[in-house]
């Protein structure tokens, strides 16, 4: 009979740890891998000095006009200049606290919404209270609050109280129809595919064209509807076509069994939705929801077209003034790099929810 | 404790009390003729075990009685009350009838608390508090009360299996229906599932079982109801259903679930 000792684990030996193994593994583990480093490194090697020049070596930062913008790279001069028209456009700037705020509570809603510990009905309330709170608040008139016309809002309060009021409202109306579509009555189930199809099959444009054009002919004559609400339930009936879509495959992820359970127990149709099926098809429709959330959020842009003044379209509006001409790649980019900010965080927040949920059907 | 009184004035056995009346029901799906004739009565605290080979209509049966399913002809009725399209009667059957799944079907995004005071919630409106203690008790009677507060996914089959039962019960059901509810369970967590079942049989519950374990049967059934191509082809009590059975179906079948 043998007896054996325990034995050290050790570590692996030094050609597989740290960076050298990582490097040999990930870039050079075979003769095509080394050669498509050595393009991408040739690739990195071309962009990337000009960029950095453009952006800060050769960049303008002192002053505060476009004469003094004498360096061949970047004019931020004029970004700083312009800050405020980018962000709140038309919007007084006596008033402006009320945007600043507006937007805190934003941030507040969304900090709510992914933190997990707080109670989902916080969490819904808190949801469903923004874009009243937030009408409210920017256009005033009441509570003392100076009354502020929607064609003054512009930028990227804009943009942001075009996304938020779309996603937000969207999202009821888009369950709604996502029910209706497995419905079993008939007029229901058709009317919702009809409206699901028909609003997927034509460009957001057009949905807005609709809306701007369209939807004042069925308003008595005279009344001014105003430009922003129309623009609003142009892009929420949009949006809740793919809230539906996403949220449909929600539901056909649940097993049939949950259904029959929470039928069998005697609740209501209604009840089983709220508290059996939905809260299980929307945790399953998340990362899709977030993913067509980031596509209207760069489409509200298109609101431009309609006459609204949004963030990309400060762009234009700053580089047409006679002081600061030609400076439209400055706005375009400042323009792209708040779009990708919003955009990747909302990306990311998506990524990290996958992983947990995938997390949690393993064990 | 309120809810012991519940149970105890659903404990009195009594086959003359007729619970559950099945008239010469047909069931199709679409041109599929699925439930052939059936009839069968079930009186008060009778335990009537579904037996028969997959695909024989068992579980389309069972769910008749709760209308998970629908029916095309004859009637069925529950405690005198007619199982059709009608709302109310609809409701009162579902309090009265509680059903078991193969598959538990608990709700995976519930503790196990919460999935135990859902209906007395939000079908009958009790008080949380109330709701809560109902459920604990139930929790107890299962063996599982120290569990109430982990989520479905963190407990076994078996122990899952015992508080779907456990959730059955809190709507104080006089009627339990179960679609084999251990043929989803490894072997060794059947037991203990079996063991909740003939303990509830034993306290005088109404049961209508389909399952395949034959012990069970044997230890509490009053009756066995054997089912072949959409029809009952043998009913009898226990002892003469297994130790002679007179059609050459089910001397076939006894022959293929006894086999292993
Ligand atoms: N929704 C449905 N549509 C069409 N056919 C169905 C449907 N549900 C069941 N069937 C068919 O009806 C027959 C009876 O099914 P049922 O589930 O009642 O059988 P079972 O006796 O419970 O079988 P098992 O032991 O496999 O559970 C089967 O042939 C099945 O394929
Ligand atoms: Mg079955």
């Amino acid at each position: 009979m043998a007896v054996y000792e325990l034995k050290p684990t050790k570590q692996p030996p030094l050609s597989e740890r740290g960076a050298i193994a990582w490097i040999r593994h990930n870039l050079l583990s075979s003769p095509f891998n080394i050669l498509f480093t050595i393009l991408s490194l040739w690739i990195l090697y071309i962009i990337i000095p000009p960029m950095v020049k453009w952006f800060v070596l050769d960049a303008n930062f002192v002053g505060n006009s476009k004469a003094e913008c004498t360096g061949d790279g970047a004019c931020w001069i004029f970004i700083r200049e312009k800050f405020k028209i980018f962000i709140y456009g038309f919007y007084p700037e006596s008033e402006q606290w009320r945007a600043n705020l507006t937007m805190g509570l934003g941030a507040l809603t969304v900090a709510l919404a992914v933190i997990d510990r707080v109670p989902r009905s916080i969490k819904i309330a808190s949801i469903l209270m923004l874009p009243v709170v937030a009408i409210i608040l920017l256009s005033g008139g009441y509570f003392g609050l100076a009354y502020i016309e929607t064609n003054q809002w512009g930028g990227l309060l804009l943009t942001l109280v075009i996304a938020a009021v779309g996603i937000v409202l969207s999202f009821p109306i888009g369950i709604l129809f996502a029910l209706g579509r497995q419905s079993k009555l008939p007029i229901i189930k058709t009317l919702s595919v009809f409206y699901i199809e028909l609003i997927r099959g034509v460009p957001l444009i057009t949905v807005l064209f609709m809306a701007s054009v369209v939807l004042p002919l069925f308003f008595p004559e005279g009344m001014d509807f105003d430009k922003l609400i129309r623009a609003l339930i142009g892009i929420t009936l949009f949006q809740a076509a793919y809230v539906a879509e996403n949220i449909r495959g929600g539901l056909q992820a649940i097993p049939r069994g949950q259904y029959e359970a929470s039928e069998a127990m005697g609740l209501t149709y209604w009840k089983r939705m709220r508290l059996v099926i939905l809260p299980q098809a929307i945790k399953v429709a998340i990362p899709n929801l977030v993913g067509s959330f980031i596509s209207l959020f760069k489409d509200t842009s298109l609101v431009m077209i309609i006459g609204l003044f949004d963030l990309l379209s400060m762009v234009t509006l700053t580089t047409n003034d006679r002081d600061w001409l030609g400076l439209s790649t400055e706005g375009f980019v400042f323009v792209a790099i708040i779009y990708w900010i919003f955009n990747y965080l909302m990306s990311r927040y998506s990524k990290n929810l996958e992983k947990k949920l995938d997390t949690n059907n393993k064990d | 404790m309120p809810t012991q009184e519940v149970i105890q004035s659903n404990n009195t056995k009594d086959l003359s009390e007729v619970m559950i009346e099945i008239d010469n029901i047909n069931k199709w799906y679409g041109d599929f003729h699925v439930l052939k004739d059936i009839n069968l009565t079930v009186g008060r605290g009778e335990i009537v075990v579904v037996a028969g080979p997959s695909g024989s209509g068992k579980s389309t049966l069972i769910r008749c009685i709760n209308r998970l399913e629908e029916y095309q002809e004859g009637l069925i009725k529950v405690k005198g009350i007619e199982v059709n399209a009608d709302v109310k009667n609809l409701r009162e059957i579902r309090s009265n009838v509680a059903m078991v799944f193969q598959h538990f079907n608990l709700f995976p995004h519930l503790s196990i608390i919460e999935n135990l005071t859902l209906a007395p919630m939000w079908v009958y409106g009790k008080p949380k508090k109330e709701a809560v203690e109902t459920a604990m008790h139930y929790l107890e009677r299962v063996n599982i009360a120290e569990q109430a507060e982990k989520f479905p996914n963190q407990l076994s089959g078996g122990q899952q299996q015992r508080v779907a039962i456990a959730r059955a019960l809190c709507k104080s059901p006089d009627i339990m229906l179960f679609d084999e509810p251990t043929s989803a369970l490894d072997p060794e967590m059947i037991g203990e599932v079996l063991d909740v079942m003939i303990g509830l049989a034993k306290e005088g519950k109404t049961m209508v079982c389909v399952t395949h374990e034959m012990g069970f049967a044997r230890k509490v059934a009053d009756r066995v109801i054997f089912m072949d191509e959409g029809q009952v082809v043998e009913e009898n009590d226990p002892e003469t259903f297994f130790n002679k059975p007179k059609s050459d179906r089910l001397k076939l079948f006894l022959e293929q679930i006894l086999a292993h």
